[in-house]
């Protein structure tokens, strides 16, 4: 079986559509982002890591009645308390109700002991305290740490990949391949902001994996368009990368395909704590494969032409051998 | 590389190895007892098995203050053995801890004073002079080391205290998220209060002498004091009706601020009678050092009080009756549960300053199993999926991706048995990533294969041509991943550093199995093909 042999399209005869396409998807994302800067002072919704409170996540032996839930939870005097059906399962008799974040670290482990004596005293359908309960309680020195970390985190890593692609190809490449990467994670966090979903620290996680991921695309396409160039040092540059991405479409198609899939079952299978990881990833696989080809590809030849323009000489046939 | 029996051999060495890893020896090969051993070797992290997971910040600042406090104690002893005048000392502003001010040293004594700083307090201080008043500053690289040594304390305390639980492989260590932090990981924990209870009890047990008192109220304290105001160098607390006075009235005292003997000085602490009055006691001994300066304390000052503190009450008030050395008895109407946990906590040593939670997680047991059930059940299916494809997609050579995928996995979670890395639920999603990574290699393989093979190749040409040009590209795409991995693993927290755990072997076993184990695979296939014949790719 195969597919896409054979194929001949000019990609970059179509760059306007995908500049097109990337700036309403990034555009859409940035004023989501903005109007909930506005309205909550934050881009996206964060989840308790980042954002600091309490949560409090309860398996009950019988299907819980949320509104029973609300007036046992406020007869106990706690006001502010957000209860949800945990992740929408109805289910798995699982509820979450959360609290906004403490202002200071004194109070911190009061909220839990609230809602836990709440549901004992004024709700009644039995649960395990010991085993059916899970807590997190982060306060907000924590919270705003764990915030710098990951955006550091993110921005180290396209700088360790930067640095890497320079001393295996040229600078260029090196920043073709980190604002196509810059461009997913970008998407990827407006989906979030669109979505109303929370950023937690394995969405972190997982935006840090399509960092990498989407970067492997692009040096999939970088590596058959330096190997052309050696091969065939008078065929025009776009002409190259026009058949360098047709040459490795079908490894690109099915490898995402593939890994698509895997992080689709975890979606699907892999349960309420790991939804926003493979949210994350299942946008950002497609992103990260769209934006090799019609991000990162389109980028170098626009390079060249505006160095062509500028009466320098192309920098971009590999100088650098590869072995 | 041509022998392939060897490789074989070599391969087959790393798949009993690494099923070792997982397995161990398992005591029987039925389902359960696999299961045993398997959770036996490896280590699931909290959000699996379930455990308490706490974050305290250890208040350093205290014992800086705690240190100065003793430095003004102790200069006013000095000062008063050498006759040197002075009108008072003291720490002129509560938010700056290090800073001392001695005012009053008359010019005649100054060179005689300046040269007793610099011997008995120049590594510890830096001091200035103006008209008379000196201000010692500690340090900033004393300071330093006294809140680091501050914290390793604290660790170590902690650590002690949770050894007397009995909890299994518990994490106590310093976390770098920010300064003074501490990590404490209590697998299989869920009562959280009684736990905060223990690690977070300062039981600083200290002996002050007692400057004024009992008064029934803070205001006859104050009035008590020329002016008002309690001079700096003083306390006052509070002492619980019922000890003390003996009263029923609560009572109030002034006491030296700096401790005659503080928490650390005591070496042991158990619980003991009075032969006379049956009362329970606490008997404890004191360090050497501790002993010889309670000594001289207890000696020059028969007939003055002193208060046994505890926390921040008063526990008792005595006379000092002869010098007490370094073994004496507290008695105070303290129960039972009391003794035994002062005595207790006092034997783990006290904690040099207070802690105070700033991230607290939990996660039931049942729930925990929950996530391994969801992520086992993903982790499976996308396996199956992926495999399947791969053998309808490259026919024969989908054998030998099929082989090599499952080989990385094994591999991967030998790797998780023989180190201490532990299993997160992200973990659990790093090795699900890994399958649809690890099969990239395999595709940028075999469709550099079939390219060759397109181009009128032999069978043994494209496959060495194959691998030749995707090699190239598949140490590039591991490079990069491992960089975001290794990036994630140095800043990650808990669950996500178990994410980049098994995301980095994943990738390593796959350089393996991808490359080294399907190339062997290729190779015995084409020694059995006749002249002519193609791969099934």
């Amino acid at each position: 079986m195969e597919l896409f042999h054979g194929v001949n399209i000019d990609w970059l005869g179509k760059k306007w559509y995908f500049l097109a396409f990337s700036l309403i998807f990034s555009v859409a994302g940035l004023i989501s982002m903005g109007i909930h800067l506005a309205q909550t002072g934050s881009p996206v919704p964060l989840g308790v890591d980042f954002r600091g409170g309490t949560e409090v996540q309860v398996q009950f032996a019988n299907p819980p009645d949320i509104g029973a839930i609300r007036t046992a939870v406020s007869s106990a005097g706690i006001t502010d308390a957000k209860i949800q059906s945990y992740g929408g399962d109805v289910s798995r008799n699982e509820v979450l109700i959360s609290l906004p974040e403490q202002k200071n670290e004194t109070s911190l482990d009061q909220g839990r002991q609230a809602i836990v004596s709440a549901l004992k005293t004024h709700y009644n359908n039995p649960f395990d305290e010991a085993k059916g309960v899970k807590v997190d309680v982060v306060g907000p020195t924590v919270g705003k740490q764990l915030r710098n970390k990951a955006i550091m985190a993110t921005l180290y890593s396209l700088l360790g990949m930067l640095v890497y692609l320079w001393f295996r190809f040229q600078l260029i490449y090196g920043v073709a391949a980190v604002i196509a990467c810059f461009h997913d994670t970008l998407i990827t966090i407006g989906f979030f902001s669109l979505t109303g979903q929370e950023i937690s620290l394995t969405v972190i996680a997982a935006i840090l994996t399509l960092v990498g991921y989407s970067m492997n695309d692009t040096i999939v396409v970088f590596d058959r368009i330096r190997e052309n160039l050696r091969m065939n040092r008078r065929e025009e540059l776009p002409d190259v990368v026009n058949r360098s991405i047709n040459q490795t479409l079908s490894r690109t198609v099915l490898t995402s395909g593939l890994t698509f899939l895997t992080v689709l079952s975890l979606y699907i299978f892999g349960g309420q704590v790991l939804r926003g990881f493979s949210f994350a990833l299942v946008i950002g696989i497609l992103i990260g494969t769209y934006s090799s080809i019609a991000v990162a590809a389109p980028m170098l030849v626009a390079y060249q032409q505006w160095r062509g323009k500028n009466g320098k000489a192309a920098i971009l046939p590999a100088a650098r051998r590869a072995r | 590389m041509k022998n392939v029996r060897n490789r074989v051999l070599l391969i087959v060495a790393v798949l009993l190895v690494c099923i070792y890893g997982i397995l161990g020896i398992p005591k029987g090969l039925s389902g359960p007892a696999l299961l045993e051993a398997i959770t036996k070797n490896i280590h699931l992290g909290l959000d699996l098995k379930g455990g308490a997971h706490l974050i305290l910040r250890v208040k350093v600042q205290e014992a800086v203050s705690a240190e100065t406090d003793n430095t003004v104690a102790q200069l006013q002893q000095d000062l008063k053995k050498a006759n040197t005048a002075f009108t008072r000392i003291y720490k002129p502003d509560p938010a700056k801890p290090t800073v001392i001010s001695v005012e009053g040293v008359p010019a005649a004594a100054a060179s005689q004073f300046r040269t007793a700083l610099d011997t008995k307090y120049g590594t510890e201080y830096d001091y200035s002079s103006a008209n008379g008043t000196y201000t010692l500053t500690m340090k900033p690289t004393y300071q330093s080391d006294l809140e680091k040594r501050t914290l390793q304390q604290s660790i170590e305390t902690i650590r002690d205290r949770v050894d007397t639980l009995g909890v299994s492989e518990p994490v106590i260590q310093e976390y770098n998220l920010g300064a003074d932090q501490i990590l404490v990981e209590l697998p299989g924990v869920s009562d959280l209060e009684g736990i905060k209870r223990l690690l977070q009890e300062t039981a600083r047990l200290e002996i002050h002498a007692v400057v004024g008192g009992p008064f029934p109220t803070e205001q006859a304290a104050l009035a008590s004091v020329p002016g008002g105001v309690i001079p700096p160098d003083q306390v006052m607390l509070h002492a619980p009706g019922a000890i003390g006075s003996r009263s029923d009235a609560d009572s109030v005292y002034l006491l030296q601020r700096a401790a005659v003997v503080k928490g650390n000085d005591f070496r042991s602490a158990e619980s003991a009678t009075n032969p006379d009055t049956g009362q329970r006691m606490v008997r404890f001994t004191l360090t050497t050092d501790a002993g010889d300066t309670f000594y001289e304390y207890t000696s020059h000052n028969v007939g003055s009080a002193m208060a046994v503190v505890m926390g921040s009450t008063v526990r008792e008030v005595a006379n000092i009756r002869s010098g007490i050395r370094d073994q004496g008895d507290i008695e105070g109407s303290f129960s039972e549960d009391e003794v035994a946990s002062l005595s207790k906590l006092l034997r783990t040593g006290a904690l040099p300053a207070s802690l105070e939670e700033i991230e607290t997680r939990t996660v039931g047991a049942s729930l925990g199993a929950d996530s391994i059930k969801e992520g086992v059940t993903a982790a499976v299916v996308g396996v199956l999926v992926v495999m399947l494809f791969m053998l309808v997609y490259y026919k024969g050579s989908g054998i030998n991706a099929d082989l090599a995928l499952l080989l990385n996995l094994l591999i991967l979670l030998g790797f998780m048995g023989f180190s201490t890395a532990t299993l997160t639920l992200p973990g659990i999603a790093g090795v699900i990533l890994t399958i649809g990574m690890g099969v990239d290699s395999n595709v940028l393989i075999f469709e550099r294969i079939r390219e060759e093979i397109r181009e009128g190749k032999s069978a043994a040409a494209a496959v060495e041509q194959g691998f030749g040009h995707a090699w190239i590209t598949i140490v590039d795409t591991h490079v990069t991943t491992i960089v975001s991995a290794a990036i994630l693993f140095l800043f990650g927290t808990g669950p996500v550093k178990g994410f980049a755990t098994t995301l980095t072997f994943g990738l390593l076993a796959n350089l393996f199995t991808a490359v080294f184990v399907s190339r062997t695979i290729f190779d015995a296939h084409l020694n059995k093909l006749k002249t002519g014949q193609m791969v099934s790719i």
